[in-house]
């Protein structure tokens, strides 16, 4: 722990509600952005946020995002209630996707979203329970 | 490559942000998918696209891009135009096709964002 120097910041997140989608991810971004830590390194938590908040709004019944702000890492944790992931491996899978039309129109929903955030950050753990929800954790070191 | 000269090129209106038309282009992301603009794209990357809902201006804020070309002339809400106006992306409209658009880019010796 840092000695009581982090910076919490929670989202509440709601289902299907797409025109402030990305408002949350958004707000890291400007907080990351103040406190100086480095452009390529808020680039990939910015991007973890954003597709974990995506995710949330199209796939969930709701849920929220919890992000700590340490001195040397920024953690995000994303907690839903919701279908859950009957297969988390085949979800990982690039291409693998049960989103609907409508999400696709809007340019998401191809698979790509949960591989993508495993790749942005440096610890990703995903659990989940069909018919609970799902809890994501990512870590980024800065 | 400065985005006023992609203006040129592209015969594009500017519809948002003309204070940052200086701004210089490294590389270009052609995609309808923003999940791989979000995967695939570097920062100081233009994207051109068809797509004009609001998801567009979230991705090239999350991903530091340095602006938006809407092709075959799709033009983007007053919203949208807000929104980037406040995200400090510029936006451009082109009446060119998304390949007609990539290909006179590609021939001014602009360069696809790495996709590895």
């Amino acid at each position: 722990m840092s000695g009581g120097q982090e910076i919490i910041l929670e989202f509440e997140l709601h289902a299907a509600i797409f025109d402030v989608a990305g408002e949350a991810s958004s707000k890291i971004k400007r907080v990351l952005q103040q406190i100086g830590v480095r452009a390529d390194v808020i680039r990939r938590i910015a991007i973890s946020a954003y597709e974990g908040e995506m995710n949330t709004i199209i796939h969930s019944l709701g849920g929220t995002m919890r992000v700590v702000i340490f001195p040397e890492r920024t953690e995000i944790i994303l907690e839903d209630i919701g279908p859950g992931i009957a297969d988390i491996n085949l979800a990982m899978q690039e291409g693998y996707s049960t989103a609907p039309d409508y999400v696709r129109e809007m340019g998401f929903g191809a698979g790509m979203g949960l591989p993508n955030m495993a790749r942005c950050t440096d610890k990703f753990d995903i659990q989940s329970a069909v018919g609970v929800g799902t809890k994501i954790m990512m870590v980024v070191f800065h | 490559m400065k985005l006023l000269k992609v203006q040129e090129v592209l015969d594009a209106e500017v519809v948002g942000g003309l204070e940052w038309i200086d701004r210089e282009v490294e590389t270009v992301c052609g995609a309808d998918l923003m999940s791989d603009v979000l995967a695939f794209t570097k920062e100081s990357t233009l994207l051109l696209t068809g797509l004009t809902n609001i998801q567009v201006v979230r991705t090239a804020e999350m991903s530091d891009l340095v602006g938006i070309v809407f092709v075959r002339g799709k033009r983007p809400s007053p919203e949208l135009i807000e929104l980037a106006r406040m995200k400090n992306i510029p936006l451009l409209v082109t009446q060119h096709s998304l390949f007609e658009s990539c290909g006179r880019l590609y021939s001014n010796d602009l360069k696809s964002c790495d996709l590895l």
